[in-house]
């Protein structure tokens, strides 16, 4: 037993010794930015920050950028867990709140984007959704993000904003979860950001509504202190708040901070 | 002869190479950590309360009655599909045979994202349920139960048809040759002869109906009290309450553990 722990101690030290090399490596002393940069962003960001990530590669000849989508704050958690993260972008305060009081925030969070629900329907409207109230018709089906992650938070908001009570048929994980649903055909609603929507336009329509001004997700974004590229996290974020970053997230739908 | 075992055997045991042992210890250790880690963090003071939060019972609740009559149907279906392939001889057997280990290896996910092209709104089946009997499955209980059978029913079928294939035929024959007609014959004497296989897979294909996730979520959706089984409780808890995830985790853990134990003990032991 003695032997097998500490062969495995071994093991654990030889690994954790792999990735103090790494980190050393990551980011040229002279602010060039080289190396990988592992970017942790909400799944709503996919095509944008898919395209940013493209665009700061070919601004920066020698970085790779590596990025990891999905509900935010099940990326706070895994922030907060240890995973080897450069930068976070959150798509609500709250999640982000989460990872700055961890301990785990190099310098301040800055907004970079906000972003709005819209009622998405399959393309051509067929059930005639025009507003919150028409999603409690009888036999409309519709599928909320849960109370949990910031689409749900957000959608809650909304709904009571508009004093509109609603039974959702199914609260789904994250907002791709909800919008699966719809061009599956499997419900006939589901609200999710517009940037979402318009993302699947061959599918989907987005149909706006009042109340979302009272909803409106503002997006954070941070280089976190344990960043194996600490140059490559402070690079990435400045870059994101760039007038090429913005315009790429405009185009997407999201509006300016 | 046996006097030379009775020297062999001490002497080898005292030799274990470490070449096999070390790797071994690994493994274990491998398996057995985060079961530990799941436990070692548990908040252990708070556990009576969080166990009874009307949350985690719901789910609870619905985990343990889906699983049922998810079994439940995996019985009433996958003990004629494991006769069939143990007793009939017929073209294609070990095709369907192996289509039917198929859940095994999907991963839960691609189950789920079938079953809803096929008995969603618009899928195969599922829109002329609808259109005709104005049945749907996705997001109901139902559709939980569909969706955790068809990950589960593999394990039954598998142990039930183990089983046939070991049991002597000659009861059978002997049923069959004093006037007992097939029916008869499969009751009372082929189900008695593999009860204990029976209950084996039935109690296994329970315990993974109980831990379905990726087709549950899927297909069925989740809906406090109507789809959101434990796991799926689990998932949601992660994103808010770690330590309430922790507590769900290690009740489906001590389930899996209870199960698997009860089960090495009273049917699975090897000689």
């Amino acid at each position: 037993m003695r032997t097998v722990v500490a062969v495995l101690v071994a093991a654990l030290t030889v690994t954790g010794c792999g990735a103090g090399v790494n980190r050393a490596s990551g980011g040229a002393a002279d602010g060039r930015v080289t190396g990988a940069v592992t970017v942790f962003a909400a799944a709503s960001l996919t095509e944008s920050f898919t395209r940013i990530g493209k665009d700061f590669e070919a601004a920066n000849p020698g970085s790779a950028v590596t990025l990891n989508f999905a509900g935010s704050s099940a990326l706070a958690n895994q922030i907060n867990q240890g995973a080897p993260a450069d930068v976070f972008a959150s798509a609500a305060p709250a999640n982000m709140t989460t990872v700055t009081e961890a301990g785990n925030a190099d310098g301040a969070p800055s907004i970079f984007a906000r972003n709005q629900l819209v009622i998405a329907v399959p393309r051509g409207n067929p059930r005639q959704v025009t507003g919150l109230a028409d999603l409690t018709r009888p036999g409309v089906k519709v599928a909320l993000c849960a109370n949990q992650v910031p689409c749900g938070a957000a959608a809650r908001t909304a709904l009571d904003a508009a004093g509109v009570a609603l039974t959702p048929v199914t609260l789904e994980r994250d907002v791709r979860g909800a919008l699966a649903k719809v061009k599956l055909g499997e419900v006939d609603a589901a609200l999710v950001y517009r940037t979402d929507a318009r993302a699947a336009h061959a599918d989907v329509t987005g149909v706006e509504f009042p109340e979302s001004a009272r909803a409106v997700n503002d997006y954070p974004i941070l280089a976190l202190k344990d960043a194996p590229n600490p140059t490559g996290a402070r690079a990435f974020v400045a870059y994101v708040r760039s007038a090429p970053a913005q315009a790429v997230l405009a185009e997407a739908g999201f509006q300016a901070p | 002869m046996t006097q030379v075992l009775d020297h062999a055997t001490p002497r080898r045991r005292g030799r274990v190479p470490a070449a096999l042992l070390i790797p071994a210890g690994l493994g274990l250790l491998f398996l057995v950590l985060p079961l530990a880690g799941l436990v070692i963090r548990a908040p252990w003071t708070t556990l009576p309360q969080r166990l009874t939060e009307p949350g985690a019972l719901t789910a609870l609740r619905l985990s343990v009655q889906t699983a049922t009559l998810a079994t439940v149907l995996c019985l009433l279906l996958g003990v004629p599909l494991a006769w069939v392939l143990a007793r009939v001889e017929f073209p294609g057997r070990r095709l369907v045979r192996a289509l039917v280990t198929v859940p095994l290896v999907l991963p839960p996910v691609v189950g789920g994202v079938a079953l809803l092209l096929v008995f969603g709104r618009r899928g195969l089946l599922g829109g002329w349920l609808d259109a005709t009997f104005g049945i749907t499955l996705p997001f109901t209980t139902a559709g939980v139960v569909l969706a955790e059978s068809f990950v589960a029913m593999p394990f039954l079928v598998i142990a039930v048809e183990g089983a046939l294939r070991a049991a002597d035929h000659r009861y059978e024959e002997a049923a069959a040759t004093l006037g007992a007609s097939r029916w008869t014959t499969f009751t009372h004497v082929t189900l008695p002869l593999v009860a204990p296989g029976l209950a084996a897979g039935a109690v296994l294909c329970w315990a993974r109906a109980l831990g379905e996730f990726g087709a549950t979520i899927t297909f069925a959706g989740n809906y406090p009290g109507r789809t959101q089984t434990m796991p799926l409780a689990v998932y949601l808890a992660l994103e808010t309450d770690l330590e309430s995830a922790i507590v769900l985790s290690l009740v489906l853990l001590v389930v899996s553990v209870g199960i698997l134990v009860a089960l090495r003990d009273r049917w699975m032991t090897s000689p």
